[in-house]
């Protein structure tokens, strides 16, 4: 990363104190046994594995399923852009700018609400949007199973209201993975917006209706502007989850279905070629990260500064 | 503004309701007396004894409270830790190190878990078990222990703890005398997070298990890729209220903490600076996928 962002070190250390006790040698032996365990850590178990995944994504596997390094190839990455693959891509691709989008219309409202006229109760608020996000989101995803499926409860309901005759078939299809998919991600975009949308200054908005903006006007020019860090936060906390997400499409998309993390698990836990889908990850990778490298100035701030 | 305000209101209810609809559905239909909960077929508690009758589904649950135990005292310890250093101490690298903690919350879950999967098999020859489940929870705990210590320990004033040592403390002192006590609703929040993230985590957990290691949510997931049963409906039932309630009970607390902290002797319950709602987590990109 580049130099730190000036919100970070606004926000972190107090520098007199700091800088008088990091000359003595114990607080640097004190420093070290803060910072190293965790970066230590972090560095064994989170960057090696990940240079391990790239370097084994230029290697072969050969009959058993082992890896071999010897020769170099890029064939694992032709094969991630092969026309048989591509349609898998673009659709998880697809899933997560759609959930993406979704999350963020319909987060953007009630965080605001939650905001303007939760009064003392905005605390509480925010903890039951966020309760669905603490319990497993397996049981969640398996709840609209329920929902869902031929004889579940929505067909019930259109029934039992005369709308349909037949039940409709909603489970195994796009709708509900994008449905799934949104209910899941919803918390995580809801948060990031509540907390920049609370932090606006309510007299900025008030100081542009005296200055005759309509609502509307004071709404697109003063608090979505400003409320923009937690709409970049909110979107990357989306879209990474669901261009990786495995388990919606897996239980609600059923075998029809594919997208990039559904090939990559099979890759591992089923078949063995470990290269292949070393490469498939890298690819997955790069798409999040080459997202949220562009945005990590904004996330910084909203997730870790302030 | 009264309209508008009314409308939102009408709105945000629904999204309210789009919200718990699928996991009341649920929960009532553990209570159903029917073997295919399709229709309602009258009140029973029938589901509830026969899971403990089910040996796989109580080893799973064994191991992932085991698991949970271990992951969080680790993570709680090595997060905290990093997170005061982030707070606190100048030292080289710390943009970088700031972007480490990140990186993992930002990683697609499903590519830690296969790059763990792969260097636990490259490098040690492991291939799934307990142990190898701890290393690979706790790397992705320790950024939101981490982060939400960080916040805590930097809207606290550093000058409490100068105090502290123009007032003779040692530094071992002033840190536990004063900042612990001060940071701890954070340390308790991180444990929480890290609790919830071990408890509930399919992805990482299903490329570095191994014989033996089977957790709840791999045991559930194996169930419901063959559909809906009543069983699964109980045991889902469980574990949503146990978590419900351990959040909102976290936030009760956590609330009543700040409303006695003014009347209160404890010092450890005195609170200076502002603090965030304890239960409210900031942020767990990936980890729910």
């Amino acid at each position: 990363m580049a130099a730190e962002s000036p919100a970070a070190s606004a926000t972190t250390a107090a520098p007199p104190a700091a800088d008088r006790s990091s000359r003595s040698p114990g607080s640097r032996l004190a420093s070290a046994v803060l910072v190293l365990p965790g970066v230590v850590w972090l560095t064994i178990l989170f960057l090696v594995p990940l240079l391990i995944m790239v370097v084994i994504s230029f290697g072969t596997s050969d009959a058993t399923g082992g890896v071999v390094l010897d020769q170099p190839t890029f064939d694992n990455y032709a094969r991630t852009l092969d026309a048989s693959f591509l349609p898998t891509f673009l659709n998880s691709l697809r899933y997560a700018l759609i959930v993406t989008v979704l999350s963020l219309v319909i987060g953007y409202p009630v965080a605001y609400w939650i905001s303007r006229y939760g009064g003392s109760h905005k605390a509480l608020l925010i903890v039951i949007v966020m309760l669905p996000f603490w319990t497993s989101y397996i049981i969640r995803t398996y709840a609209w199973m329920i929902m869902l499926r031929d004889n579940g409860v929505v067909n019930s309901i259109l029934q039992a209201l005369g709308i349909t005759s037949e039940p409709i078939i909603l489970l195994n299809t796009d709708f509900s993975v994008i449905l799934g998919m949104t209910y899941g991600f919803l918390p995580f975009a809801i948060l990031p917006l509540f907390v920049s949308i609370d932090r606006l200054d309510p007299s900025l908005v008030a100081a542009a209706r005296d200055l005759y903006a309509s609502g509307r006007s004071a709404f697109l020019h003063v608090t979505l502007p400003l409320t923009m860090p937690g709409i970049v936060a909110a979107a990357i906390l989306t879209f990474i989850p669901a261009m990786g997400d495995f388990v919606t499409p897996d239980l609600l998309g059923g075998a029809e279905t594919t997208t990039i993390a559904k090939v990559i698990q099979g890759v591992f836990l089923q078949g063995r070629d470990w290269p292949y889908g070393a490469a498939l990850g890298f690819v997955l990778m790069l798409v999040t990260l080459g997202g949220t490298f562009l945005a990590i100035g904004p996330l910084r701030r909203e997730v870790a500064g302030a | 503004m009264k309209p508008r305000n009314r409308l939102l209101t009408i709105y945000a209810a629904i999204v309210y309701v789009f919200l718990f609809a699928p996991i009341v559905v649920l929960i009532v239909f553990s209570f159903n007396d029917s073997k295919r909960s399709v229709n309602w077929k009258g009140f029973t508690l029938d589901w509830y004894p026969t899971l403990f009758t089910d040996h796989a589904l109580v080893d799973a649950l064994s191991v992932t409270l085991r698991l949970a135990l271990v992951v969080v005292i680790i993570s709680t310890v090595v997060g905290t830790l990093l997170g005061l250093a982030l707070a606190r101490v100048r030292f080289r690298g710390r943009a970088a190190t700031e972007t480490l903690l990140l990186l993992p919350m930002v990683t697609p879950e499903i590519i830690m878990g296969l790059s763990l999967l792969v260097f636990f098999s490259a490098a040690l020859g492991w291939h799934g078990s307990f142990t190898q489940l701890v290393f690979a929870q706790v790397t992705f705990c320790i950024s939101y222990v981490a982060i939400v210590v960080r916040a805590r320990a930097a809207g606290m004033s550093a000058q409490l703890e100068e105090a502290a040592r123009d007032l003779g403390a040692s530094a071992l002192g002033a840190f536990r005398y004063v900042t612990l006590p001060l940071i701890f609703p954070a340390i308790l929040s991180g444990a929480l997070l890290s609790f919830a993230l071990s408890f509930d985590d399919y992805v990482v957990t299903t490329f570095n298990a191994g014989v033996g290691s089977s957790t709840l949510p791999l045991y559930i997931y194996g169930r419901v890729k063959f559909g809906v049963t009543p069983e699964i409906n109980a045991i889902s039932t469980i574990i949503v209220t146990v978590t419900a309630v351990a959040v909102l009970v976290a936030w009760y607390t956590g609330q009543r903490r700040n409303a006695t902290r003014a009347v209160t002797e404890d010092e450890s319950e005195t609170d200076l600076a502002a603090p965030p709602p304890p239960a409210t987590p900031t942020s767990r990109a990936g980890a729910g996928a």
